[in-house]
């Protein structure tokens, strides 16, 4: 994440940028809203361009999310409210990686319910091969696959042997 | 300009490779034999219109008439489209369309993986970088399902035999390169197709054998796509996919 330069004619510190920063970073993903777009590492940048303006850089997670409008509207939406007006530039490289994630985004989402994304992201995978995914209410690795692709692009199906509840895992890509 | 003329038509080939697979994907909808593959399915087909739209919209800033994601989608004619005659074949059964799936993804996958890395073209190359992600995980989920049932009972394994005997002879076309194409590659836009034969050969023998399933020997590829000469099955596929458009053109959600 970084924050653009001064403006320019400005002196001191770019007051407006930095709030717009903040607002940015406090807009909640519509699909799983306990984390934020920061959280998610789907914010890229704020800065101010030549013209003086603030443009926010936002990221898509999924080539087909459909998301991403929704994404873009809000984090617009929440700066509009906030008196700043913006524009919103979709960069598509290099591909959001589930890595930008943040350590406090995975600690929201496992505490949300979500199990976080294990290991790192990488090429193809082995077939029928299995990550072992800790259960987000118990804890137990104890847990079993039921589908590669689940309520949302991003995630998978599974339930925990010990304590028998559903859960989403986050996907690794 | 040469980028312009050989450029676009060689995007719209991936494009419509993407769109047309998503679209048959699209059509389990409400019909897949489980719930599980009910998400599949659509996830899987979103990935590829997510890819076909970033496609149709960079093709459509290179050729700069003012045609967007929406016009190259939904409004040209049959002849127009050039995607290969594997994503363009009938859903069948299960057995089909995972196969077809497989086909496809085991191409697609360092396909993706070759342009990220290699491509002249930054936007190209940064639709691939995702493009390539979404297809690992097609491959690992089709590539299962065609061992799960190749090496499955009596009847899965008779289901996967009859798609491999009926949709095999559709993978070459997967190789071949059109003029456009040839130009793309020549001037570092895409990789050779060629290039990726061995490894496609290898990921595909190293499944059928898991799966117990029997290499065909094709003597004559079926082709076509490329040049716009498409199958039966492409008029039906199209008549649903821009009936909107046609019947009331310009709408939009």
């Amino acid at each position: 994440m970084t924050a653009g330069s001064e403006a320019p004619g400005t002196t001191g510190t770019d007051f407006e940028l930095a709030r717009a920063l903040d607002v940015a970073s406090g807009v909640p993903d519509p699909e799983v809203p306990c984390v934020t777009v920061a959280d998610l590492g789907i914010l890229r940048s704020v800065t101010r361009n030549e013209d003086g303006r603030i443009v926010v850089r936002l990221t898509p997670t999924y080539s087909g999310c459909p998301a991403v409008i929704a994404i873009e509207m809000a984090v617009q939406t929440a700066l509009l409210n906030a008196g700043i007006d913006s524009t919103i530039e979709r960069v598509i490289s290099p591909a959001w990686t589930t890595d930008w994630i943040s350590a406090e985004g995975r600690e929201k989402l496992r505490a949300y319910g979500i199990a976080p994304p294990v290991g790192s992201s990488g090429g193809r995978r082995a077939f029928f091969s299995e990550d072992v995914i800790a259960c987000p209410r118990c804890g137990s690795t104890h847990t079993t696959k039921v589908s590669e692709f689940g309520s949302t692009a991003c995630k998978a199906h599974y339930r925990c042997d010990d304590c028998a509840e559903p859960f989403d895992y986050f996907k690794c890509i | 300009m040469a980028a312009v003329e050989t450029h676009v038509p060689a995007i719209l080939e991936i494009a419509d490779d993407c769109l047309i697979l998503g679209h048959r994907l699209s059509e389990w909808c409400g019909h897949a034999p489980i719930l599980e593959e009910e998400m599949a399915l659509a996830n899987m087909g979103l990935d590829l219109l997510g890819q076909a739209r970033a496609l149709y919209a960079h093709a459509g800033e290179i050729e700069d008439k003012g045609r967007t994601e929406d016009d190259l989608a939904f409004l040209r004619r049959e002849r127009e489209y050039r995607n290969c005659l594997l994503v363009e074949r009938r859903n069948g059964d299960f057995a089909h369309t995972m196969l077809r799936q497989f086909y496809f993804a085991a191409f697609m996958q360092p396909f993706w993986r070759d342009v990220a890395a290699g491509s002249t073209d930054a936007t190209l190359a940064g639709i691939a970088a995702k493009a390539e992600k979404e297809m690992a995980y097609h491959l690992r989920h089709s590539g299962e399902w065609v061992i799960r049932m190749g090496d499955g009972t009596e009847e899965s394994a008779r289901r996967m035999a009859d798609a491999v005997i009926e949709l095999h002879r559709y993978t070459g076309e997967l190789f071949m390169a059109s003029p456009a194409r040839q130009q793309a590659i020549a001037s570092g836009l895409l990789p050779d197709p060629e290039s990726l034969r061995a490894e496609w050969d290898e990921t595909i023998a190293a499944v059928f054998n898991e799966a117990k399933l029997e290499m065909p020997e094709i003597r004559v590829m079926q082709k076509g796509g490329r040049d716009g000469n498409h199958g039966e099955d492409m008029g039906h596929l199209l008549a649903e996919l821009q009936f909107m458009q046609r019947a009331y053109p310009g709408q939009t959600w």
